[in-house]
């Protein structure tokens, strides 16, 4: 996709619908990209040629670069440190506010440099989209490799590429094509899909809020119509409840709960399971001060609520339905992605702090599976028992006491931690497999269920789970295939497609795929619409891709006509296998 | 407050008005929780006004921490009306800090004895260092705004600041996720943001919202003036403006494309002198 051109909007009077849209929250943008390419400018050059500058600003930035000798910067506006003036150079992220016809919008600019990684990780992690600037002189560099990366980790899912400085390079389509070519082969081997690519001149105001005269090849629009572009991510109120206590008040005769709803949403008379621990208690009321009252509240919201049955709770316990959604999962072991920022290594075994949401807990790395460059994606294959900073690993925590959380692809909030060294926030992890019960979201204790999932596992040798098949590829052909390796290996197995349900819509699906896997099963399935559900509502589920594309970072791909039915087979074989096995080895040798 | 209860045309502003105080409440929670001996600045400007109420918000009414007033003596009189009849009525500490030495030895720019940024650095700086070093606080809350000027835009919900007071802006901590910064070594001491994602104009539509009291000089003083922003008398200026309620307020500055803080005379001395000052320890 490239961003709609649009015809510029006559002076009219806005209407009461265009102030509606103006009086929202402000969609948070990111500017990212490798040191130099121009991030700076393009902000100071957008707001410029869109009038939202404050008056004297520009004769300031003039002042500022006379007396340093130096041509007009646009780089200044952002740039506001006499540090980073001087050198030219963007130290620490900084954020500013904007409109367009169509609606407001925090435009936080990051800085290229290596050195400054942590300042781009703090703006980036803020954004709703991002553009990611190349300039076309130099090309693909180290950090606009890193910071897609970065980008995918962080969850910012929607980016624009924007090729800058295209004056350097004439205006010549083949460069910004083989920019285009070049970058999009990268982000494809991290599972990112940008939603297009812009040639600009930020300098010269090229293609950024006028079209340009020098790129006629070019039939998109300008950056702010890119920016217009951009979705507003929707507030997540309908997935399962999470409300992390982040504090216990006793001002008067009230004990109030604090905390933020991070998803999903409670209601008075709602009956809460409080995770680690597993203690339930009803919401008696939701508490407000100088405001109407309230008796629902949904994510997003900094709430106070009081229990009718009071109960031992503290700060970094995590409330959810006790009754028809998915728990958190609760243990003391972490899987994760993790980036490094800190000066001093993460070595394994060294004690670290983890914080979740508003849980703490003392924690050590316990293994590390994979440690690799984000720039280059190459793994460092001897490295196991250190992370250095500036790279990605795949590792294993290991918390001093149980801590709840989910899966980042299931719940973002409650999947993602910061990792405290000594005094400082050094590190970030985002959790790809978090260890659901079972049995937690169905209604009855597990106690009263006549089979547990444990004696389920114990006779079956390895955990329930899904395998979800998505893709374009010949999926049916694939599965039998699969089903035959998968049952050869020992696993119980079934399978579910549309034609076996009739008519059935992905949601159906899904919904007997988790009943066989609550059964103990690994259930193969088919869905009718070949995409993966936010929300899977089983421990043990597994996307996988069938078709051509490159390997992405939670999805496994094969493509079985390039490799033959069985070696694409085996490769999902090998991918889940030793997780579902593992986890019955688990309960034999307690930790 | 619920959907159906707001009609049509503010349902869009107050959705986002709810969503930037959520983001303050959980900020000043979190302070609350994770440091022993808290206090807040309270310039007794829109801002920290603003502020106040958002304490309140977020502990149902009460305020479990004083405020804290750093006073030059030559601040603009209705506003020290102001702080003491809020300080009564609503019934919190309140400690006001003065650098009496400075102050009557009339080394300060109103006396001639000094220019702008050396009066703001002494009665100012100065006098929030005493205040905080007297008091043993581990962290202190300052009403400041990412939109107010470019070193503020580069700020952080936890900003430490080192020994000597000191803000190291060349190495923050960094911030993601709503983690902050809350280990620090003993005798640093850390700033607490709570408005930094609010902008001028969210300041003023909160106000008009919420009926929170502001001094009244920021409306039409029966000349045609007001003030956009409070400060030190001999260093603010009023801006022509026939204002006189929150929401003329609000429609003016949707206009205006003048800067906020072009009111205060210090900030213009040198490209860099508001960058120094607050290096230095100013908030
Ligand atoms: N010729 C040309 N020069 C540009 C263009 N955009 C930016 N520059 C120049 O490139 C240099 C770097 O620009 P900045 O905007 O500071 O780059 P940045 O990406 O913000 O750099 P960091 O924030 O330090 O990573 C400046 O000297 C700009 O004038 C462009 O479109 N054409
Ligand atoms: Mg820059």
């Amino acid at each position: 996709m490239t961003a709609q051109p649009k015809t510029k909007s006559s002076q009219q009077p806005a209407t009461p619908e265009d102030n509606q849209a103006l009086e929202a929250a402000p969609l948070r943008i990111v500017i990212v990209g490798h040191v130099d390419h121009g991030k700076s400018t393009l902000v100071g050059r957008l707001f410029h040629d869109t009038g939202s500058l404050p008056e004297g600003k520009k004769e300031a930035i003039e002042k500022s670069c006379e007396r340093r000798g130096v041509p007009f910067e646009w780089a200044f506006l952002m740039d506001a440190f006499k540090s980073e003036r001087d050198q030219n150079i963007t130290i620490d992220t900084a954020q500013i506010w904007f409109a367009t016809d169509k609606r407001r919008y925090v435009i936080i600019d990051a800085p290229g440099h290596k050195e400054f990684l942590k300042n781009m990780i703090t703006g980036a992690a803020q954004a709703d989209a991002a553009l990611l600037l190349i300039a076309a002189d130099e090309g693909v560099q180290e950090q606009s490799r890193r910071h897609g990366y970065l980008l995918s980790m962080l969850g910012v899912k929607q980016v624009f590429v924007v090729v800058n400085k295209m004056d350097r390079v004439g205006y010549d389509q083949a460069v910004f094509d083989n920019i285009e070519r070049e970058y999009r082969q990268y982000l494809s081997t991290i599972g990112v899909d940008p939603l297009g690519f812009i040639p600009v001149s930020a300098r010269d105001g090229d293609n950024v809020a006028e079209r340009s005269p020098h790129t006629g090849w070019y039939g998109g629009g300008t950056i702010t119509d890119v920016l217009d572009d951009f979705e507003v991510p929707a507030r997540d109120e309908k997935a399962p409840l999470r409300f992390y206590v982040q504090d216990i008040y006793r001002f008067d005769h009230r004990r109030i709960l604090a905390g933020r709803i991070e998803s999903g949403s409670l209601s008075v008379g709602d009956k809460l399971v409080f995770l680690p621990g597993g203690k339930e208690s009803t919401v008696q009321s939701i508490e407000t001060w100088s405001a109407p009252e309230k008796t629902t509240a949904v994510a997003g919201e900094s709430v106070g609520i009081t229990l009718s049955e009071q109960i031992f709770v503290e700060r970094g316990h995590v409330a959810a339905q006790a009754e028809g959604e998915q728990r958190a999962a609760t243990s003391n072991r972490v899987k994760a992605r993790v980036f490094w920022m800190g000066q001093k290594s993460l070595d394994v075994g060294r004690p670290v702090k983890i914080k979740l949401c508003t849980a703490e807990v003392p924690a050590k790395l316990a293994r590390i599976d994979r440690v690799f460059d984000a720039s280059t994606l190459e793994v460092h294959t001897s490295q196991k028992d250190k992370i250095n900073k500036n790279d990605v690993a795949e590792v294993e925590f290991v918390t001093e006491q149980p801590i709840a959380f989910d899966a980042a692809d299931v719940i973002a909030p409650s999947g993602r931690f910061v990792v405290v060294d000594g005094y400082d926030l050094a590190g970030g992890g985002v959790i790809y497999d978090a260890p659901y019960d079972v049995a937690a979201d169905a209604p009855a204790a597990p106690s009263h269920l006549p089979v547990s999932s444990e004696e389920r596992s114990r006779r079956f040798g390895h955990q329930g789970g899904v395998v979800w098949l998505s893709g374009k590829g010949p999926r049916l052909e694939f599965a039998r295939a699969l089903e035959r390796q998968l049952f050869d290996a020992g696993f119980a197995t079934a399978m579910v497609d549309d034609g076996l349900l009739e008519g059935a819509d992905n949601r159906a699906v899904l919904a007997c795929a988790r009943q066989l896997a609550k059964a103990g099963l690994l259930c193969i399935a088919i869905p009718p619409e070949r995409v993966v559900p936010r929300f899977a509502g089983v421990a043990q589920f597994f996307p996988v891709r069938v078709g051509r594309e490159g390997d992405s970072p939670d999805t496994l791909v094969v493509d079985p006509e390039q490799t033959g039915l069985a070696d694409a087979a085996d490769k999902v074989l090998a991918h889940i296998g030793p997780r579902l096995k593992r986890g019955v080895e688990e309960w034999f040798y307690e930790i | 407050m619920s959907l159906d209860e707001v009609p049509e045309s503010r349902r869009e502003r107050d959705l986002a008005l709810d969503k930037l105080e959520a983001q303050s409440v959980f900020v000043i929670r979190e302070a609350f929780k994770k440091f022993d001996k808290v206090g807040m600045l309270w310039s007794i400007g829109k801002d920290s006004s603003v502020m106040l109420w958002l304490v309140r918000k977020a502990f149902f009414g009460h305020i479990p921490f004083p405020m804290l007033h750093v006073d030059t003596q030559y601040k603009i009189p209705e506003m020290i009306k102001f702080r003491d009849e809020l300080a009564k009525k609503w019934n919190f500490e309140l400690i006001v800090e003065t650098n009496w030495e400075v102050y009557n030895s009339k080394k300060t720019f109103p006396e001639g004895n000094a220019t702008r940024v050396e009066c703001c650095s002494a009665l100012k700086k100065d006098a929030l260092q005493a205040i905080i070093s007297k008091n043993g606080f581990d962290a202190v809350f300052a009403g400041i705004r990412r939109d107010e000027e470019g070193t503020r835009a580069k700020e952080r919900y936890f900003s430490p600041r080192g020994k000597a007071f000191e803000w190291d802006f060349k190495d923050q901590p960094p911030e993601l996720w709503d983690q902050f910064k809350t280990d620090f070594e003993p005798g640093t001491h850390i700033r607490v943001h709570p408005l930094l994602h609010w902008t001028e104009v969210n300041i003023w539509e909160y106000i008009e919202r919420e009926g929170i009291p502001v001094v009244p000089v920021y409306y039409d003083m029966g000349d045609g003036c007001r003030y956009r922003s409070l400060g030190c008398e001999p260093c603010t200026s009023r801006v022509e403006s026939p204002a006189k309620t929150a929401e003329d307020i609000i429609v003016e500055l949707k206009r205006t494309k003048i800067a906020e803080r072009s009111t205060r005379a210090q900030d213009q001395e040198a490209e860099d002198a508001f960058e120094r000052l607050r290096a230095e320890g100013y908030m």
